[in-house]
């Protein structure tokens, strides 16, 4: 029990830490020291940085390996103690262990896909705004035909071609569900910027519409592609939690958050803790996320009410 | 420097030049059939007011005019070093654009990139044109800096162009277009966003960069003091028009065209004493509408029924080198003495 309890203390530490020296750092520039004045945004990261952190060292963290059932018959469903500070599931795993490693799919899950959606996303809208014509009308009406199927039927459509869908092919379906919005801002950022002097300068200096795309239209428009991807990790959370838990998304027994408020689900008038810890953190971290969004839009935006 | 008989072949040729813009109303034919000729080593100074035209050719020359909605007709040629620029691949183009021709611009501020630091962009120039590495294009840009007399230029490279002023912003920009030692050099109202003191700076600055390098400079303006300072020769436009060619001595002696008297009598002079400014009457005609005959004759003083119905071609006029739209070249019986 030490050496957990002693890790536990030590990522928490760490966390602090870290988010603190965060701030120090990055002092002189405005943006990162209007983040820093929004109390949401910083306990937003305190708790991304916490949960980042478990994740990362959930074999010192957790106290129990997260597959193993010590008791089916004598440990199932027990309440929160101390052995077992979160209770135990139907299996009689450890929650709170499996709420560690749930962190490592959730987060991986929703980090990866996010990443994917984004380079789709970004991509599309660059080259849609900077070429205007009708590469611009075709990719912007695919947006158009994505946006408007809601995404969770597209997502159970795919889905449901699988029995056990492996975690790569989850992370890539909800990627490549997520980026018509990124585009679509993307490139009406882009379609500003193309018309800013800079722009013409650095064609009269001869440079390609490859190097004026990724060096000067990108860069300037960073602000708010950071903004929309933090916001859309705590949505593609939810998602995945979605279809983990109707039975589509992550397969038992890798745990995930979605997953273990499934499990929870038989059970949940005689062990209400199975479920309910793992949904709220969900909850937690999903507004966590949106709080760190949040402040970065205004961090980056900063307008008279925030000055 | 010298316009005798025996002038060189000019580096840029310009004939027939059309770029017209379909617009929702109407076609505007902001560049109608210009000509010119940019000879090694001068300066060409473009004057005319806004809406002449005078922006739209010299971005025409680089191709930088946003298609749609601009095209340049064919049958305009742009001929520099034997080639037609007008039909070379993208990629060729891009090989002359800010390494043959170089372009700087009116707003200095707003045309370097805010989120790079001015030394970064520079360096860029000599990584895409010269292929440098990035050390190596980092030492040229400072280089460059030091060479457009920027002060302390290792210090000022790391800086981003919001932390620098509108002059020292022009210098940097300046510095990109002379990185490759261009042949050519398009200023577009290089000093009209800076402050007077500084406009003699940056004038100065192209005039000694121009005759170490022996580079051509067209210099974009509407402004006549600029032109009588820095300019050998001198085109005037008017409605996507040249009216008028002259040596910058000649033109300020001896006008031929009325614009160009127009353009010169509307400026003040300290020996005139005070009085009213005379201006020229109306303004420029929408480009979609210009007038049949000439573009001119509405706001001319001289105009007479010849002017009305027919369109004068460029007619040369009594000094070398001399041309003007008018009729008033074959006809000078027709001028009118100055209103009193």
């Amino acid at each position: 029990m030490a050496r957990p309890t002693l890790a536990l203390v030590g990522a928490t530490v760490v966390t602090i830490a870290a988010v603190e020296l965060l701030r120090r750092r990055t002092q002189a520039q405005g943006s990162a020291r209007r983040f820093f004045a929004h109390p949401g945004g910083v306990w937003g990261l305190r708790v991304l940085m916490f949960f980042a952190v478990m994740a990362a060292l959930a074999p010192l963290i957790a106290p129990y390996d997260p597959a193993a059932q010590p008791g089916i018959v004598t440990l199932q469903n027990a309440p929160p103690s101390w052995a077992h500070p979160l209770g135990t599931d139907a299996y009689s795993s450890d929650i709170w262990s499996r709420l560690i490693y749930g962190g490592r799919v959730s987060l991986g899950v929703a980090l990866l896909a996010t990443l994917v959606a984004m380079t789709v996303g970004v991509t599309i809208g660059a080259v849609a705004g900077y070429a205007r014509g009708w590469i611009d009308a075709v990719l912007m009406r695919l947006v158009d035909i994505g946006l408007a199927v809601p995404r969770i039927f597209m997502l159970l459509l795919a889905v449901a071609y699988w029995n056990r869908i492996p975690l790569t092919l989850l992370v890539l379906l909800l990627g490549l569900t997520g980026w018509f919005t990124t585009s679509r801002l993307v490139r009406a950022e882009a379609l500003s910027l193309r018309g800013r002097p800079f722009v013409d300068a650095a064609r009269a200096l001869g440079a390609s519409p490859a190097r004026v795309l990724i060096r000067h239209l990108l860069p300037a428009a960073l602000a708010p592609i950071i903004v929309s991807a933090v916001l859309s990790v705590g949505n593609v959370m939810l998602l995945e939690a979605g279809l983990s838990f109707l039975g589509f998304g992550v397969q038992p027994p890798t745990p995930s958050w979605g997953t273990m408020v499934a499990d929870g689900q038989a059970q949940l008038a005689l062990a209400p803790w199975t479920s309910f810890f793992p949904g709220l953190t969900i909850a937690i971290v999903v507004m966590s996320w949106n709080a760190v969004g949040d402040a970065l839009r205004d961090a980056f935006d900063p307008r008279p009410e925030h000055a | 420097m010298s316009e005798t008989a025996a002038t060189p072949p000019p580096v840029l040729s310009i004939r027939d030049l059309k770029t017209y813009f379909v617009t929702g109303a109407g076609t505007a034919r902001a560049v109608d059939g210009v000509s010119l000729d940019l000879r090694p080593g001068e300066t060409l100074g473009i004057v005319g007011e806004s809406g002449s035209g005078k922006t739209v050719t010299s971005l025409s020359i680089l191709r930088l005019i946003p298609e749609p909605p601009g095209h340049i007709m064919p049958g305009s040629l742009i001929e520099f070093e034997g080639r037609n620029l007008l039909t070379l691949s993208p990629a060729e183009l891009r090989a002359v654009r800010g390494n043959q021709i170089a372009m700087v611009f009116q707003e200095p501020m707003s045309s370097l990139n805010p989120v790079f630091t001015v030394g970064d962009q520079i360096a860029e120039v000599a990584r895409v044109h010269l292929g440098l590495s990035k050390p190596e294009a980092w030492i040229r840009a400072v280089d460059m800096l030091n060479q457009v007399g920027v002060p302390d230029a290792d210090a000022r490279a790391y800086e981003y162009p919001h932390q620098l002023s509108g002059g020292t912003c022009q210098r940097v920009m300046i510095a990109m277009a002379l990185m490759c030692r261009p042949k050519i050099l398009i200023a577009d109202e290089p000093t009209t966003a800076l402050d007077v003191t500084v406009q003699a700076q940056i004038l100065e600055l192209l005039e000694k960069t121009q005759a170490d390098m022996g580079m051509a400079v067209m210099l974009i303006t509407h402004d006549l003091g600029i032109v009588a300072g820095a300019a050998d020769r001198v085109v005037v436009m008017y409605a996507g028009q040249v009216v008028e060619t002259s040596a910058t001595r000649d033109l300020f002696a001896a006008p031929l065209h009325p614009y160009t008297a127009g353009l010169l009598a509307s400026v003040p002079r300290l020996e005139s004493g005070r009085g009213v400014l005379k201006g020229i009457p109306g303004s420029v005609p929408p480009a979609t509408d210009w007038p049949p005959g000439c573009r001119f004759h509405p706001r001319c003083p001289h105009a007479w029924d010849r002017c009305r119905t027919e369109e004068p071609p460029l007619l040369s006029g009594p000094r070398p080198g001399q041309s003007a739209r008018c009729w008033l070249v074959q006809e000078p019986a027709r001028r009118k003495p100055p209103a009193p």
